[in-house]
């Protein structure tokens, strides 16, 4: 029966937040429209996942394994999961909003001559038409959208930490579906030669619950050693502008907006960042934002609920001591 | 390797930088005004000519802008000549209409194939108005080459090309044959030359041919606001009303003491 089709991904043998968040989603979905929430999987050795999925939600799961799905890679995954749709025939297939959803879900949008929603953040039933009605932001987090797809099927990206990840039931139980994938290495058109896993000295950005954030105002990478002091102390995670990581002052995978990352921790500070609509896009999901900017007038303290004026150095620095004397109570 | 020709994809945009404070939205359009503002090369796609400009300086070859857009959009086009593209097309029909992003990636598709043969399509990784990312993924597609996404740094040598793309946790390096299409998101590398006055010159007397929906062959299905898969049913613009408490102080030091305190207070640190 056509439902939902979710896809998931793992990471150190469990399934990922994203994937939680896309599981969360189909629950929506099948709240709106019934039918039940399958979960495709891709890779080798998915024995393990297939439990976890059902308890976090999936009805049921198809999955996909192949050597050439070990790793993301463009072409594999389009054509697997594009084979499991042709099985599962779902209504809405969801994606992450992430670095493979992003490239994964417009692929195979075309390929099912589906229509195509980008990050959406909420989704519900137009009452008169019975038609999905999906949410997302549009010129750069300045405008909230409400779209429409005429079509069925419709791929859509869920906006990463935009929904809760679902909660796990213990002792659900579901479906179990095989997917023969006969794929070759030369159909392939690009090949993964290698992936460079940038160090993270404590927690990850997108899952620290303190995330510390430096902007063009640090004036250079200098700056962003105090700040992952700070952050260290805190037990957070630094992130940055897009006006930083296009110095190429800190790497592009800090950058918190629109283009970087979507964050949601309890408490946000950002340091000599304007505040432009294209970074708060990746961080209004904070519970508790603290501004320093020199300028009064920066647009960052009309998203912040506690804002200092002043040099973001001089401030950082004694907070670092601050929080020394606080962590030693 | 040698003599590669590049495509780069540019869309004209409304500034995507001014303050919200003078963003406008149309009610009946449901489109953004322009008022005073001016428009700009969608920001990544400036990122893009500035890769294929590199590459063209390092090993020859052409180098072609090409935007689907209304007439303004021959602005966009200029300057990218004036940066260092060769030639430039503009694909301006009232018949596209507005179409969903898949349209839109089918007429390029189209002009692209017009355009003749090409080594390597470039687009910016995101619109700077719109921003669904999947303008570049639906071209590749369409013309069923081989697409990567979000690369930052793109190496060329013997027919392949080694691209470098921003993932969460660092980046991958992914190798493809040509043709292929990638998708580009800044870093320090691809920072996007100012042109000098001599080539603004030169690109304000080029002329910039106009293609139109009978030159290309398109399917009629495809395009016009009726093809579009997604409607778009309402654009609103979100009122944020946070009240921010200011935490005073004689020297940055004093308010650093304070802030702690007030964090301390909420449980926060
Ligand atoms: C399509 C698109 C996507 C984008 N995606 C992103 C994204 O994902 N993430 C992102 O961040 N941006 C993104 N941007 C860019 C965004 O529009 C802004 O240009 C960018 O966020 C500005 O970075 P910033 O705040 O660090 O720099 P600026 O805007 O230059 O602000 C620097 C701030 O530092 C303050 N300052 C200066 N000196 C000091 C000091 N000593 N102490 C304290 N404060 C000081 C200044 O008052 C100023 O407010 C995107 C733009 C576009 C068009
Ligand atoms: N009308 C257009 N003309 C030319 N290129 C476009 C157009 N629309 C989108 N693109 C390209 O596709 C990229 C991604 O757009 P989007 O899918 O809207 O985020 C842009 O950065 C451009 O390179």
């Amino acid at each position: 029966m056509p439902g939902t089709l979710v896809f998931t991904t793992t990471e150190s043998g469990g399934l990922t937040r994203n994937a939680l968040e896309v599981l969360a989603g189909g629950k929506r979905l099948k709240s709106l429209l019934g039918g039940p929430v399958g979960a495709a999987i891709l890779g080798t050795e998915l024995n393990a996942y297939v439990p976890l999925l059902f308890a976090y939600g999936a009805d049921q799961v198809y999955r996909a394994e192949h050597p050439l799905l070990a790793r993301y890679q463009g072409d594999a995954y389009t054509t697997a999961l594009h084979l499991v749709c042709q099985q599962a025939q779902p209504n809405v297939i969801l994606l992450a909003g992430d670095s493979i959803g992003r490239e994964l879900g417009p692929r195979l949008a075309h390929r099912l001559k589906a229509g195509f929603v980008a990050d959406f953040s909420d989704v519900d039933l137009d009452a008169g038409s019975g038609r999905l009605l999906f949410t997302r932001q549009a010129y750069g987090g300045k405008a909230m959208a409400v779209v429409q797809p005429h079509l069925s099927p419709v791929v859509a990206t869920v906006k990463v930490r935009a929904l809760d990840p679902a909660t796990k039931e213990e002792g659900r139980t579901g479906e179990e579906i095989r997917v023969d994938v006969a794929l070759e290495a030369s159909q392939l058109k690009t090949h993964l030669l290698d992936k460079v896993q940038e160090e993270v000295a404590g927690v990850k950005l997108e899952d620290a619950k303190i995330v510390v954030s430096g902007g063009r105002g640090l004036r250079g990478p200098e700056g962003f050693k105090v700040l992952e002091e700070l952050a260290r102390v805190l037990r957070g995670a630094v992130g940055a502008s897009r006006a930083a990581t296009d110095a190429g002052w800190v790497p592009p995978s800090w950058q918190v907006g629109q283009t970087g990352k979507s964050v949601s921790p309890e408490l946000y500070l950002a340091f000599g960042i304007s505040g432009a609509t294209q970074h708060v896009a990746g961080m209004s999901g904070a519970k508790h934002i603290v501004a320093v900017n020199t300028d009064p007038e920066a647009p960052i303290f009309k998203v912040a609920q506690l804002g200092v004026v002043g040099d973001w150095k001089a401030v950082a620095t004694k907070l670092i001591e601050c929080c020394k004397a606080l962590t030693r109570q | 390797m040698e003599h590669m020709n590049i495509i780069v994809c540019i869309k004209q945009i409304i500034d995507p930088e001014i303050p919200a404070s003078q963003f406008k939205i149309d009610p009946a359009s449901k489109r953004q005004v322009q008022g005073s503002h001016s428009l700009v090369i969608s920001p990544y796609d400036a990122n893009a000519l500035e890769v294929a400009i590199q590459l063209k300086e390092k090993h020859g070859g052409k180098l072609t802008a090409v935007s689907v857009g209304t007439a303004t959009a021959v602005t966009a086009l200029k300057s990218a000549l004036s940066m260092g593209a060769d030639e430039a097309v503009l694909i301006n029909d009232p018949l596209i209409g507005s179409p969903d992003q898949q349209g839109i990636a089918h007429v390029l598709a189209k002009a692209i194939q017009k355009a003749g043969g090409f080594d390597l399509i470039l687009t910016g990784c995101v619109s700077g108005d719109w921003g669904d990312r999947a303008v570049p993924a639906f071209m590749a597609e369409e013309l069923k080459i081989g697409c990567v996404t979000f690369v930052s740094r793109i190496e060329a040598k013997d027919g392949q090309v080694v691209m470098r793309r921003v993932v969460e946790d660092g980046y991958e390096l992914v190798e493809a044959k040509t043709p292929v299409l990638a998708s580009i998101i800044s870093d320090e590398t691809n920072t996007p030359r100012y042109p000098k006055l001599k080539d603004i010159m030169a690109a304000g007397k080029k002329t910039i041919p106009v293609w139109k929906v009978a030159d290309l062959g398109l399917d009629p299905d495809r395009v016009g606001t009726g093809a579009a898969r997604v409607a778009i049913t309402d654009v609103s613009i979100p009122i944020k009303e946070s009240k921010c408490e200011m935490i005073e102080g004689d020297t940055p030091e004093e308010q650093a003491v304070k802030l702690a305190a007030r964090l301390r207070e909420l449980k926060l640190i």
